[in-house]
């Protein structure tokens, strides 16, 4: 378990979910003729403005409006994500310039499939809580790849979350405690240059997502001396909707406990965006004195778990951005043409 | 278009940083380089918070050469809270939601790809508040 020396929090969240959806049944009437079941009801889809750079910029726009400090006090901008826009050129760079964050800033891009966006938390409550820096800045976002007809089109969505960790006299929810668990899984990967990934099939669940959210959050709740009856909320990474509700289940959660941060079913897999978008759902509805359990999970294959308090100052600073409910209530759906033409999947000859 | 003028560009693209008048407080919005009956002093670089209004509008349905893919999309001149009048593209809405005096705010989106080895250029557009 790890514990910075000095206590650390959230002290500002924020979210950005897209406006577009494409309906599971859309995309199943194009490859199954509608007949299998679908992992989801509805994706996100970004639009064709959109990417992991942009979705970053109005998280993060959110997150300093929620903990008002000016983004040239940030120590660090953080960009999780294994859908950077450029192979070679920073996101935390141009996200940075936009916040107007620089010069005097870290800034970096992580990677680790769907827990880039938790590395980099981790990351910045080490920072925070070693007195390198006051605040830092760490985002998870992503407009997933899925290959056309595969398993992964029909939840492969786009989002962004963005935490600044602080001290933890300003959060509006502690950051109580962390822990890692990594092995070398092969259940899902992309080459480079490759457009889409494949799934190492035999791997997928049991091994890779299963095995590593409940070796963290069981050995995270054991140390913590705590059981999830403890928790108020709980949130998990979610790839489709059912993974999250089994997940939670054999760990000792109620379906009441994961309902506020269970995004999947409407939005898809924001991968890297995922458990932390659903934190933050979840921070739209908590009151002070909630706790707060927390699991990524990033193919390949890794957890990372946390545990949370709300504060009093949850409650003032909830109102100071749009709360995720807005960006849900948005949602506009589009046909496969549309999002065919918009992903970049037509050839043009 | 080349890479050195998208880069000049970037803090006026990303996020809409105008100047402001250190006497008087007027808001400009993009920067400009002092006249030269101007203290070169008096103006201070000044992020605008975004917050306007449609003035006007229009639906660009002949797109011109790097915005084709778009089909058609609405452009506008947008009051800004400030003062100035910027002309942007709107994004995240559909012609049938469009009206004079409509509040919107500035989101920093995709603006152009110049190509599989350019750059891609970001930048303000606006669309309707999502609060």
């Amino acid at each position: 378990m790890m514990k910075p020396q000095q206590p650390v929090g959230i002290i500002g969240y924020g979210v950005y979910i897209p406006r577009y959806r494409i309906a599971a049944r859309e995309i199943a009437r194009i490859w199954t003729d509608g007949q299998n079941g679908v992992p989801v009801e509805a994706k996100s889809v970004p639009g064709p403005d959109e990417d992991t750079i942009t979705m970053s910029i109005e998280a993060a726009r959110n997150a300093l409006a929620r903990a008002a400090i000016p983004a040239a006090d940030l120590g660090a901008v953080w960009v999780g994500s294994e859908s950077h826009p450029y192979s070679v050129k920073p996101s935390g760079t141009v996200v940075a310039e936009a916040l107007g964050a620089g010069p005097w800033v870290s800034a970096a891009d992580w990677e680790f499939a769907c827990k880039a966006g938790s590395e980099a938390l981790t990351a910045a409550m080490a920072l925070v809580g070693s007195g390198m820096q006051r605040y830092a800045l760490a985002i998870g976002a992503d407009t997933a790849q899925g290959r056309p007809g595969d398993a992964l089109e029909y939840t492969a969505s786009a989002g962004a979350a963005a935490l600044i960790v602080g001290p933890a006299e300003q959060a509006l929810a502690t950051i109580d405690a962390t822990l890692s668990y990594v092995t070398d899984t092969p259940d899902f990967y992309r080459r480079a240059d490759r457009p889409y990934p494949v799934h190492g099939n035999r791997f997928t669940g049991e091994p890779a997502y299963f095995h590593q959210i409940q070796s963290a959050a069981s050995e995270l709740l054991r140390q913590l001396n705590r059981t999830a009856a403890d928790f108020t909320y709980a949130v998990f990474h979610q790839p489709n909707a059912k993974f999250p509700q089994a997940v939670a289940k054999r760990l000792g959660f109620t379906d009441a406990q994961i309902a506020p941060g269970l995004l999947s079913p409407q939005i898809g897999n924001t991968y890297s965006g995922a458990a932390l978008v659903g934190l933050c759902a979840i921070l739209d509805v908590a009151k002070p004195g909630d706790t707060i359990f927390v699991t990524s999970y990033g193919s390949g294959a890794g957890s990372d778990a946390y545990a949370l308090t709300v504060t009093d100052a949850i409650l003032e600073r909830r109102e100071r951005a749009p709360l995720t409910a807005a960006y849900l209530k948005r949602a506009v759906m589009i046909d496969y043409a549309i999002y065919a033409k918009w992903r970049g999947k037509l050839v043009m000859g | 278009m080349n890479i050195a003028r998208h880069w000049r560009e970037r803090t006026t693209r990303y996020r809409l940083e105008g100047q402001r008048h250190r006497r008087t407080g007027e808001v400009r919005f993009p920067a400009q380089p002092p006249t030269l009956d101007e203290d070169p002093n008096d103006w201070e670089p000044y992020q605008l918070s975004g917050r306007g209004e449609i003035y006007s509008f229009s639906v660009i349905r002949q797109a011109p050469s790097g915005y084709e893919s778009l089909g058609l999309y609405p452009v506008a001149l947008v009051r800004l809270e400030e003062g100035p009048l910027v002309t942007a593209q709107l994004t995240d809405c559909d012609e049938a939601d469009l009206a004079i005096g409509m509040p919107v705010e500035m989101v920093t989106r995709r603006l152009m790809d110049t190509g599989e080895d350019g750059v891609l250029v970001y930048g303000y557009k606006f669309r309707p508040c999502v609060q």
